[in-house]
């Protein structure tokens, strides 16, 4: 049952997908399908949840290979964490795109791509092995160049041509230090790894340069700070369904193979990779922010905010106490949702109004009362107001700073924080508050057929709220599940144990 | 051949990122190609290059005779060819396919995202 409870996340969608394939060309088949694994990949999810917390690590080993020679399956409160909230994303994105995703996308493979696509996402998660991460990223990835280029609209294939470029050198680079890893120490294994570094006779300067291969790939991958640029050149370019998923999970996945390697394996040389992650939190923070503050397009602001947002993940990483990764953890979660919401409250009001542009847009609040209130939730939460969910993991942050007394980085983090305010009330002011702009009344004709599919739209808006006011109003459970599961990372014996002496 | 592989190796990596950092799509391609095929041959290299001996176990035996070449870099190698292979693919034909709605082949041109303010 054990054994199941992990397989379930990625059988789920597998499953999903084939199914789907089987109905090319019947959209309402699809959907049911797809709506059927999201609610299955939930409860499954939630399963595996309670089952980690009550009984600590889960670990399967495919085909009943024993551990450092076969693919082990490891779920740890960080992974199951993070396959729930992806289940969570996924849910709301399928709700989406039924009314929000046009026709002919629905039809031809945007659902059994979706559906691979989370399949990946689980597999990252759940995998204990190095290159089997290796290959599940490249499955995401796959997924996610299709999806960038489906439908094959001028902009979609200019972002999808950079996207590919930039990420099949990150691979490369992954691969190469896998490569590295495995030349040196003779195993795949996570756990045996994370022995074998802490063996006197291991070399530890060649570790920390697979380890910078490492640094790389997935700072490309997670859009660490001179490595972003791919992202707001492409995020915004496929329709809002699709870029709100890629844009919630992605660069969270990266972040979050950064923080198990950079917390398992890659530890031996930390005052290398300690001044150096924060060097590069600190910049990402910056760049990012300031990014935001000079677009003009809802979506572009929200992108590059994404980046601006991945260096308080690393900051985290940079502190390297319990409490700071617990403030990562929880800042990813609340991150994901935050994010895809966001980009979901875009594409209602697009949906609405047919425009990004900031200066076309205007006076939603009036029109739209209740997305006016679901984006200020998400807003706000995103840019830390408490109660909302966004303060609780920089306040984790802001306090691991202080305890160790770096002080540089955590007043770097609330300045940008109070940027990144600033472009939340730029959107507000613009789209929601000030008067609309007058245009031409031939494109503002709204249909009664409109009008109810925009109703609709607000379903999976209202679900995200949901659980965003969740973890910011009752933070208690989920802050103190983070605190668990950053006593799992810190703890390696624990993961090593579950994985070797079973 | 121990001396040789790895100058081979930086060439071919050397090569392959000059080629990816041209402006002509047909260069990205071929850089793209080449950056797949030196990592592949870079993970092969260093599993340790051993001559005439395979990891198979003799009938009678318990364990290999050694000296025998590592099969797991061998394996990763195939995955890595097939997962590298199936993504060049796709670029060939989405470059293909941007090279028709475009009209160029020349990767400056491309720079339009970075300018739109509403594409809607």
């Amino acid at each position: 049952m054990n054994h199941l409870l992990i397989m379930l996340p990625m059988l789920i969608p597998l499953y999903g997908a084939i199914l789907s394939l089987f109905f090319w060309r019947y959209v309402r088949a699809q959907q049911l399908i797809g709506i059927l694994a999201q609610v299955c990949l939930l409860i499954a999810t939630f399963l595996l949840l309670f089952d980690v917390n009550d009984n600590g690590i889960r670990t399967s080993q495919i085909g009943s290979w024993p551990a450092p020679f076969g693919i082990t399956l490891v779920a740890d409160l960080f992974s199951s964490m993070m396959v729930i909230t992806s289940a969570i994303t996924g849910m709301a994105i399928y709700l989406f795109s039924i009314k929000g995703l046009d026709k002919a996308r629905q039809t031809f493979g945007y659902y059994p791509v979706l559906l691979i696509l989370q399949l990946g996402v689980s597999g990252v998660c759940l995998t204990g092995d190095l290159f089997n991460m290796f290959v599940w990223f490249e499955v995401l990835l796959i997924c996610c160049f299709v999806l960038i280029a489906l439908g094959g609209t001028k902009p979609q294939l200019e972002g999808a041509i950079k996207y590919l470029t930039i990420n099949f050198l990150a691979s490369g680079f992954l691969l190469t230090g896998i490569g590295v890893v495995y030349g040196i120490l003779g195993s795949l294994n996570l756990a045996e790894l994370a022995v074998l570094v802490r063996t006197p006779v291991s070399h530890p300067a060649l570790i920390t340069m697979a380890g910078m291969f490492f640094l790389i790939a997935f700072g490309i991958k997670s859009a660490i700070f001179p490595l972003f640029f791919w992202l707001p050149a492409s995020y915004h370019t496929p329709p809002i369904a699709i870029s709100a998923f890629i844009a919630g999970i992605l660069t969270k996945v990266g972040m979050y193979a950064l923080i198990r390697l950079f917390t398992l394996i890659f530890v031996t040389d930390q005052g290398l990779t300690i001044p150096l992650f924060t060097v590069l939190a600190g910049f990402t923070m910056v760049v990012g922010v300031l990014g935001a503050a000079s677009q003009n397009d809802f979506r572009k602001i929200l992108s590059f905010h994404i980046v601006s947002q991945i260096g308080y993940m690393l900051m985290g990483l940079a502190l390297f106490t319990p409490l700071a990764i617990a403030g990562s953890i929880y800042f990813i979660i609340h991150n994901i949702l935050v994010k895809t919401n966001l980009f979901l409250i875009s594409g209602v009001v697009a949906h609405r109004h047919g425009t990004f542009a900031l200066k076309k847009l205007g006076g939603v609040y009036l029109q739209q009362p209740f997305l006016s209130v679901l984006f200020f939730i998400s807003a706000f939460s995103l840019a830390g107001i408490p109660p909302f969910s966004g303060f609780w993991g920089k306040f984790m942050l802001a306090k691991a700073g202080f305890e160790i007394d770096s002080f540089i980085i955590v007043l770097v983090s609330l300045a940008v924080s109070l940027i990144t305010i600033f472009s939340m009330t730029k959107i507000w002011n613009e789209v929601f508050w000030k008067k609309k702009p007058e245009t031409d009344p031939l494109l503002n004709v709204i249909t009664k057929q409109t009008h109810r599919d925009n109703r609709l739209l607000h379903l999976p808006v209202a679900l995200l709220a949901m659980f965003i006011l969740f973890i910011g109003l009752y933070a208690e459970p989920v802050v103190s599940m983070a605190q668990l599961a950053a006593e799992q990372l810190m703890n390696s014996e624990l993961y090593i144990n579950a994985v070797l002496k079973k | 051949m121990e001396l040789i592989l790895p100058f081979l190796i930086g060439i071919l990596f050397s090569a392959s990122l000059y080629l990816i950092l041209h402006r002509h799509f047909f260069k990205l391609i071929l850089g793209l190609i080449l950056f797949g095929l030196s990592t592949n041959l870079f993970l092969f290299v260093i599993g340790r290059l051993t001559r005439g001996g395979s990891a198979i176990i003799g009938q009678e035996e318990k364990v290999a005779t050694e000296p025998f070449a590592d099969p797991v870099p061998q394996a990763l190698l195939l995955t890595a060819i097939v997962i590298g292979f199936g993504i060049q693919a796709f670029a060939i034909v989405l470059i293909k396919r941007v090279y028709q709605s475009f009209g160029t082949t020349d990767l400056d041109d491309m720079s339009t995202t970075d300018q739109i303010e509403d594409n809607h």
